[in-house]
């Protein structure tokens, strides 16, 4: 079972820190909400995993299967069983869904391995279909011109095609509308449910996603680290009371 | 005592009087008119100077890259001593041309000779359909400042393609031609004229490449680390008549040691629809210009072009849109790759005539610097006489995107890989522009190697 450990970790952009001492491991099969005012810092959390160049870790560790993966290239994280849903994803003019997905299979083969050009298409087909995505969006550029709910789509899509281990997932449900929340929920229960289950660290703002994925665990980030944790009566609780009264609060070690 | 005295050698570098009149004996049998053509031509080649630095049509060019020594009419090969890429396009008709002389063919035999197309050796139509030759080939002489290579060219067309496509007919399938350069030194002269009548559609591909000449039992040249330097000079004639569709496609892909020279003329008559799309790979230094002519109302020209610019290659491009006509309109897209020092030049003009109103012309160079010592030049420009008139330009000079990039590796594919992949979406644009779907695929392969190495 793959796990991933994040300690006292600590990031800046520029001179700015922005998180401070976040410590959090998830283990494969679990999922793990993530709450918290704008800006506190969960996407940048998530991206400097990811390996995002924009941000530096100045300090503490992140940890793939005991590995630090701090040292490792973005791809080669990636490679390693990482996976990022982006909160913004990017659209990328000139190339395909079909191709853009099929360079990412191929570069988890082995040197010489040939790609089954069909039994590649089968897979991809069946996972658009579960997602109620038109097979059509294979021709189509990765994310141009899709709308939000689209975009999203697209990044379970890609998360269902590269079968994870870890998962980060930013606000997945931002920009979907109710049936496709339902949709997307049961795209991701599907891989909760398969042998590699995947595990997930769920950012999200509001309380109905976590109706269809139930998540194992709930914490709230607050200023760049978590102060709050519990199970998913936590999400419950905010929907009533808000952040404000976590913010008086102390970091807890 | 040496005394310093502008001989005639100096202008004509290894295409001297004694090599014209070897060519000359080669095409003695071809008609007088064109024989007459090529010593006129000769002549002006031999009379006009060399580019100079105050020159406009030369701006920014490496005009010490031009120098024609060094080069020589090569032998004959045949095919058999070469090797030869497919096209990849399932029956299409071909020509393939090595050295100036045709080496193989598939063509006449199939379903595009019974609907009346013809599709033979320039030479052959030369004897064939005199006349037809005589109104289309190298009737719109370049504007664009190589006056001197254009004349060299004439001069020294030995052989090429001849594509008649008669009223009404469409044919199903592209043709292709091959032109291949083999041996070091080797000059060829490439030449594909295309005529298509009043509604007729045809889509025409040429290749462009060098070649190591070789015996079955291996190199003649090149084999002992010389490089495969080599002199290319061709054109292309593409006229569309009323209501006619013709695309032309050309994959320039000399061997990297090539100063090579290529004229394309476009002329649209009414309602016609001329898109040609240049792949620009090869060549030490490469010039192209490219001229349409919008002669009547509904005339349009698509004027596409990609380049992948490596090491210290310089792809120099020229380019001319006129508008002769009312409702006429091109629309010019230019899209450059650069690595390493390469560089590149664009200078294009749109020209609109007093009485061309409601033309409709646009103009754009794309450049992906992939490079921080690659160098890209341009220089756009209108010339507009009438005053109803749409015409827009527009250069960029971007790099690739981080967040794209971070796109991509985060999903696992790895940088090189990401790179490639970010510069086809760029170049897709264009490359989506090409209907026939094996055509497509098939040049995309070819030019995302050529972007590899
Ligand atoms: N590239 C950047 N340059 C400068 N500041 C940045 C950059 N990226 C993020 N920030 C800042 O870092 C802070 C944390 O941003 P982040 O996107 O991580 O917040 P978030 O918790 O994901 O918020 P939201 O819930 O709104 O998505 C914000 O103040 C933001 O403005
Ligand atoms: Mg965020």
């Amino acid at each position: 079972m793959s796990q991933l450990v994040i300690k006292n970790l600590h990031i800046s952009i520029g001179e700015k820190a922005i998180v401070k001492g976040f410590n959090l491991t998830i283990k494969q099969g679990e999922v793990h909400a993530i709450m918290g005012p704008n800006g506190t810092g969960k996407s940048t959390l998530a991206k400097a995993i990811a390996g995002h160049p924009d941000y530096t870790i100045t300090g503490g560790d992140v940890q793939l299967d005991r590995k630090s993966i701090l040292a490792m290239q973005p791809d080669e994280r990636a490679r390693s069983g990482l996976f990022l849903a982006f909160q913004y994803p990017s659209e990328i003019p000139g190339v395909s869904i079909a191709n853009f997905l099929r360079a990412a299979v191929q570069a988890r083969m082995a040197e010489g391995e040939e790609l089954d050009a069909a039994g590649y298409y089968k897979r991809l087909y069946s996972k658009m279909d579960l997602l109620k995505i038109d097979r059509k969006f294979t021709a189509r550029s990765v994310n141009e011109g899709f709308s939000g709910g689209e975009k999203k789509r697209c990044e379970i899509l890609q998360m269902a095609m590269l079968e994870p281990r870890i998962a980060l997932m930013d606000e997945t449900d931002s920009g979907l509308d109710i049936d496709a929340l339902r949709i997307v929920a049961d795209g991701v229960n599907a891989m909760r449910s398969s042998p590699a289950s995947p595990g997930i660290m769920l950012i999200t703002h509001y309380q109905r996603l976590l109706d269809y994925i139930v998540p194992d665990f709930v914490h709230v980030m607050y200023d760049g680290r978590l102060v709050k944790s519990g199970d998913k009566s936590l999400a419950l609780e905010l929907e009533a009371k808000g952040y404000d009264w976590l913010k008086q609060q102390p970091a807890t070690a | 005592m040496m005394t310093s005295v502008t001989t005639s050698a100096d202008l004509t570098g290894s295409f001297t009087p004694a090599a014209f009149a070897t060519h000359l004996e080669r095409v003695k049998h071809l008609p007088a008119w064109w024989l007459d053509r090529k010593r006129a031509a000769y002549a002006q080649f031999a009379a006009r100077p060399m580019p100079k630095r105050s020159d406009e049509g030369w701006r920014f060019s490496n005009l010490a890259g031009l120098t024609l020594d060094g080069f020589a009419l090569p032998a004959a090969i045949r095919f058999d001593q070469m090797a030869h890429r497919e096209l990849g396009v399932t029956g299409a008709d071909h020509l393939v041309f090595a050295n100036n002389r045709l080496v193989t063919r598939q063509a006449l035999d199939t379903g595009a000779a019974r609907n009346g197309i013809i599709f033979d050796t320039l030479q052959n139509a030369l004897v064939k359909h005199s006349d037809l030759v005589k109104s289309h080939l190298l009737a719109h002489p370049s504007k664009l400042g190589s006056d001197k290579f254009a004349a060299l060219h004439e001069a020294f067309l030995e052989d090429g393609a001849f594509i008649y496509v008669p009223k009404g007919v469409e044919a199903e399938l592209p043709v292709a031609v091959f032109h291949y350069a083999c041996g070091a030194g080797a000059a060829v002269f490439p030449h594909t004229l295309v005529i298509a009548e009043s509604h007729a559609k045809i889509t025409v591909a040429d290749f462009f490449a060098g070649r190591p000449a070789r015996t079955n039992t291996g190199l003649i040249a090149a084999s002992n680390g010389v490089p495969l330097q080599s002199f290319a000079c061709g054109g292309n004639d593409l006229y569309a008549g009323h209501g006619a569709h013709v695309t032309y496609i050309a994959m320039q892909d000399w061997s990297r040691e090539t100063l090579s020279f290529q004229f394309n003329a476009i002329v649209a008559r009414r309602d016609a629809k001329v898109l040609s799309l240049n792949l620009h790979a090869g060549a030490r230094q490469a010039r192209h210009e490219s001229f349409s002519q919008l002669q009547a109302p509904g005339a349009h020209s698509d004027m596409l072009a990609l380049t992948v610019a490596h090491g210290s290659q310089e792809f120099d491009q020229r380019t001319l849109q006129i508008h002769q006509a009312p409702n006429t309109s091109s629309n010019l897209l230019y899209k450059n790759a650069l690595l390493d020092q390469a560089k590149t030049i664009f200078s294009g003009l749109i020209v609109v005539d007093p009485d061309a109103q409601k033309t409709d012309a646009y103009q754009s160079n794309r450049n992906l610097m992939l490079s921080d010592e690659a160098e890209a030049n341009s220089l756009p420009g209108l010339e507009i006489q009438a005053n109803d008139v749409r015409c827009t330009h527009g250069v960029t000079s971007t790099r690739i995107d981080r967040e794209l990039e971070f796109y991509l590796e985060s999903r696992g594919i790895r940088a090189a890989q990401a790179q490639e992949l970010l510069v086809f979406g760029f170049f897709e644009e264009v490359l989506g522009r090409i209907e026939n779907q094996q055509l497509h695929d098939s040049l995309t392969e070819i030019f995302r190697k050529k972007f590899k190495s």
